[in-house]
């Protein structure tokens, strides 16, 4: 007899709601004590500054890129000029938050899956339970708030890269002065676009941290569960953080306006 | 009258999807005593242990330490009574993250209000009274299996609780290290009146540190007494069990 179909809805309504009652156990939880501050130090450190270089590398050629790309483009219509402008709106609207956010959805999901997965089957984490040194706390409200925090900083970060990436594309290209690139740059973006844009990386940041801790925390079997928990934490947080950022952008749209607006 | 067992378990009922592991275990521990639980593989001999400190909830049944009823308790009151019971793990389960100082500081820095200078002398003494006082500063991962398990040992001691629950402490030694870790458990009951359940197939460390053996068996303790008693007692499941032992050893 075949399987029935319906099992992957439920097995997908089953997961999703285990999810839904992780985030539920956050947001009760986040307010009560302990608060793990040193813990939440190493999270910072391990989510922020070991990231510096992967998204430094990933801003620097996006911009070199993007330049490249659309300058055949914008000659051919006579608007070299808007270059910068139309760089800036890019990187620092979508290509910087998103591509910056799947990148460390990439570098920590697996992580953070793996890690906490490995300390599910090795016992830690029910050591650290019969020591009532609640796990929750420690483990997953702390990678939670430092990717929230670190997130939005290693975005602007990236776009800043991004930016001068571009810049140096310009300037070999066409000799372009630093002061021209940047006021032309930034003649038609908005503060609230840069708050906006990048402050939905906070919202990528709980993504990944959540959907990574939550299939960490749960993994039940051995090692080949573990390498699938990480797997899927990749996976996961990067389709939600591209359906998430469809409903940001739509809120944002209706809230703020368009540029031109 | 007799003082009233440490740990008791009540007609206790588990099981997993539709299986049944636990059917119906009655235990007592009296204060001070050295219990073993003993069975084959499967028959729930973790799952027992694992609802003393109330990492698993019996489906049915009551769990009691120190006259405290730990299945109904839930935050902060059943951390109360876990901070009575040290845990010593099958793997050990030191955190792989920090060294063997920082995994025993980690539980005395949340749990007592000592200074660095009196938690730094105490994690001293733990370490030399398993006998690994120059281990502080390596990381489980340097360390031999027999090693973890005497550092895991240290930390379970730490916090000095009244109780020890020991998940196959010998299971992976060689048999110096069997000896040796089977000793420290004796040598913790001797000295600090620590009362302790031990789940073991190794016959070694049951003679070592067994006051009473209590045999598990498809669910329910199918035989309590000495070590000698349950041994040689002629129910097929132990023959099989202990024959296989000795044949094996």
């Amino acid at each position: 007899m075949s399987t029935p179909k319906p099992s992957l809805t439920m097995e997908f309504l089953a997961n999703f709601g285990d999810l839904t009652r992780f985030i539920g156990h956050f947001f009760v939880r986040f307010w009560r004590r302990p608060f793990e501050w040193k813990e939440l130090g190493r999270q910072l450190d391990e989510v922020g500054s070991k990231s510096f270089l992967l998204t430094a590398v990933t801003g620097l050629s996006i911009g070199v890129v993007l330049a490249m790309q659309s300058r055949g483009t914008l000659v051919r219509f006579g608007a070299e000029a808007v270059l910068p402008s139309m760089l800036a709106l890019s990187v620092f609207k979508e290509i910087g938050p998103v591509i910056t956010s799947l990148v460390l959805a990439g570098r920590l999901g697996a992580g953070m899956g793996a890690e906490i997965g490995s300390m599910r089957v090795t016992e830690q984490i029910d050591a650290l339970e019969v020591a009532a040194l609640k796990p929750f706390h420690f483990l997953v409200i702390t990678r939670v708030v430092a990717c929230m925090i670190m997130f939005p900083i290693l975005t602007l970060w990236t776009d800043c890269l991004a930016m001068f990436g571009g810049y140096l594309e310009s300037l070999m290209a066409s000799g372009m002065d630093y002061r021209i690139f940047l006021s032309t740059a930034f003649e038609t973006i908005r503060i609230s676009d840069i708050l906006v844009d990048t402050g939905k990386t906070a919202v990528f940041g709980f993504i990944v941290g959540i959907v990574s801790c939550h299939l960490g925390f749960n993994v039940r079997g051995g090692t080949r569960e573990v390498g699938q928990a990480a797997m899927r934490a990749v996976v996961g947080s990067s389709l939600l953080i591209l359906l998430t950022d469809v409903i940001i952008v739509r809120l944002s749209l209706l809230i703020f306006g368009d540029v031109g607006s | 009258m007799s003082e009233s067992p440490v740990i008791r378990l009540v007609d206790v009922h588990k099981g997993f999807s539709g299986v049944d592991v636990l059917n119906g275990v009655s235990l007592d521990v009296s204060k001070g005593s050295s219990s073993v639980v003993m069975g084959g593989s499967g028959s729930g001999k973790s799952v027992l242990i694992k609802h003393i400190v109330g990492l698993l909830k019996p489906d049915k049944g009551e769990v009691w330490v120190n006259d405290r009823r730990v299945d109904e308790l839930r935050g902060d009151s059943l951390d109360s009574v876990r901070l009575s019971i040290g845990y010593l793990f099958q793997s050990g389960a030191l955190f792989d993250s920090m060294t063997v100082h920082e995994n025993l500081d980690f539980f005395l820095d949340r749990h007592s209000k000592l200074d660095k200078k009196a938690r730094n002398e105490k994690i001293a003494e733990s370490l030399s009274w398993v006998g690994l006082p120059e281990k502080e500063d390596q990381f489980p991962a340097e360390l031999s299996g027999g090693q973890k398990k005497r550092i895991a040992f240290a930390r379970a001691i730490i916090l000095e609780p009244e109780i020890l629950l020991y998940d196959e402490p010998t299971t992976g030694l060689d048999p110096v290290s069997v000896r040796s870790v089977s000793e420290l458990i004796v040598r913790l009951r001797e000295e600090k009146g620590v009362t302790s359940i031990a789940i073991t197939h190794d016959l070694l460390c049951a003679e070592i540190i067994a006051d009473d053996v209590h045999f598990l068996h498809e669910g329910v303790i199918l035989r309590s007494g000495t070590l000698d008693d349950v041994r040689h007692d002629t129910h097929p499941a132990l023959d099989l069990f202990f024959g296989a032992i000795e044949s094996a050893g």
